[in-house]
């Protein structure tokens, strides 16, 4: 699914009627005991949920989606199948070129571990090589300005920092594929416009962005399509003020 | 093929990332101890001192040399039970992480046992310094112990995958494992010898206890300082052939559900 396909390689992503369904019992079971208890009594029921109904959608290289709808409308579930994280239940996703995803902030990294160590760590986790970090690793710093901290243990960061330092390893690549589940409200306001400026800057070259947020305005300044979930089925898509006034007018 | 060769290029883009994954437990675990590497070396030797007080009272003229007997299998015990309980719960602890991104998800399960291992040699250090002291002879066969350690982290990886997936189910597994390992030490031949267990029992062990084979080979090399039997020697590696292959069939089956569980 992650692979190279055949199709129109203009698409970086290609949804094809994508159903995500979830099998589980209805009480969250965790464990054996109440397993037994529960199988024992003929008490465990499995129910269907679906979370993501027959959405479709193409997404060209180089554009920029929002996914938006209220909570609990598949929208992370969305990200998370594009991502590989999730397999579909039924459908097809094509993904064309690499996927970074931007890592909420702290996991990912190790409060043990000196952040000099956890950009090692956090870049080998996004797929790089230990050699692509050792050539990147001054650009990584520079951008999340933790010079004077490099050898501190990430416990003693503030959130904020913590938060750049993430930032600066996930957007390092230029990625074919950013996908950016709101965690963009973080950090002091001077970083926040750093950040954007920084996303703007891939959005005009190749990089695609999905990108998922409750706050309409940044989705109108930074995207160029969305579509809009709602309770798993795809309500509209297309280009972004559209799908958003007629989201707006819905609330 | 296609899918092997998928499998073989998404592993070594992720070596890095296991790279990392060892080196960080590794250096966590030394790190902040004043006394380092010492601590690796130190605790066995006073465990293996203690033990020895009380036991070779106990089994008195039946075994020679006793301290180096008991080291020789408690090292190896001691490297299963920490490597599996370990990589027990390596998928579960990373939950947060397999949320957010695609990693493959076997990596941090091999990453716990593999760091197991560096720290079990590590420890190795002990059994020198206790061969010194007791001027145990070193024979060459010393230097087959590596074949050995590959079985038994074959064996702990197979071993490994498969609690990894059965914890994110079911948490409680944790406990059950761990009164299985308690059954698992008095079972296992580390500070008796396996003769004096009676008969009946002795046959399980020798039938049922994958660690009698590995413990009987390291002793083989490292105590007797004999080539193990070609029996011993099958066994080791069918066992270890056997947890693996069931390891990775039980994870490779179930770890798609995983997500909807951490």
């Amino acid at each position: 699914m992650m692979g190279n396909g055949m199709g129109n390689e203009d698409y970086a992503i290609e949804v094809k009627d994508v159903t995500i369904r979830f099998n589980m019992a209805t009480e969250k079971i965790d464990n054996l005991k109440e397993y037994v208890i529960k199988l024992i009594k003929k008490e465990l029921i499995f129910q269907e949920f679906l979370a993501v109904k027959n959405v479709s959608v193409k997404i060209k290289k180089g554009e920029a989606w929002a996914l938006i709808g209220a909570n609990g409308s598949g929208k992370s579930t969305l990200l998370k199948a594009i991502s590989g994280i999730l397999k579909p239940y039924k459908g097809d996703i094509l993904v064309r070129g690499e996927v970074a995803p931007l890592i909420e902030l702290g996991a990912g990294f190790d409060s043990n571990l000196t952040a000099r160590e956890n950009i090692y760590l956090n870049g080998t986790v996004l797929g790089h090589s230990k050699k692509y970090m050792d050539e990147h690793f001054d650009e990584i710093v520079d951008f999340a300005e933790l010079h004077d901290f490099l050898d501190t243990p990430i416990k003693n960061f503030s959130s904020g920092m913590t938060a750049r330092l993430g930032f600066s390893v996930a957007t390092l690549v230029e990625p074919d594929i950013l996908i950016c589940d709101e965690i963009l409200s973080v950090g002091d306001y001077l970083f926040q416009k750093k950040c954007m400026e920084r996303m703007d800057r891939m959005l005009r070259g190749k990089t695609t962005l999905l990108f998922v947020s409750h706050n309409i305005g940044t989705v109108r300044m930074l995207c160029d399509h969305a579509m809009w979930l709602d309770h798993g089925c795809a309500r509209m898509s297309g280009e972004v003020n559209e799908v958003c006034d007629a989201y707006m007018k819905m609330m | 093929m296609k899918v092997w060769q998928d499998r073989i290029h998404v592993f070594l883009k992720y070596k890095d990332l296991l790279y990392q994954l060892v080196s960080r437990d590794i250096k966590l675990k030394y790190r902040r101890s004043f006394l380092g590497y010492l601590w690796s070396v130190l605790n066995p030797l006073f465990v293996m001192a203690i033990m020895t007080i009380v036991f070779s009272a106990m089994f008195r003229g039946n075994i020679e040399n006793y301290p180096v007997y008991l080291l020789t299998g408690k090292a190896l015990f001691d490297f299963t039970m920490t490597a599996t309980t370990q990589a027990m719960t390596s998928v579960t602890d990373n939950g947060a992480l397999l949320k957010k991104t695609y990693v493959p998800k076997y990596i941090f399960t091999l990453s716990k046992v593999t760091s197991c291992m560096v720290d079990f040699l590590f420890s190795l250090g002990a059994l020198i310094i206790v061969m010194l002291i007791t001027r145990t002879p070193f024979h060459w066969t010393f230097f087959l112990f590596p074949l050995t350690c590959l079985q038994i982290y074959i064996f702990c990886c197979g071993l490994g995958f498969f609690l990894a997936q059965l914890n994110v189910f079911f948490r409680d597994i944790q406990y059950i494992y761990h009164a299985i390992t308690t059954a698992w030490m008095y079972l296992t031949p580390i500070f008796y010898p396996i003769e004096s267990l009676p008969a009946m029992v002795r046959l399980f062990v020798k039938a049922f206890n994958p660690l009698y084979y590995y413990v009987a080979q390291f002793r083989d090399v490292v105590y007797y300082g004999q080539v193990p039997g070609w029996r011993i020697l099958l066994g080791g590696w069918l066992l270890a052939f056997l947890a693996i292959v069931l390891g990775v069939w039980f994870f490779k089956r179930n770890q798609d559900k995983f997500i909807l569980y951490i």
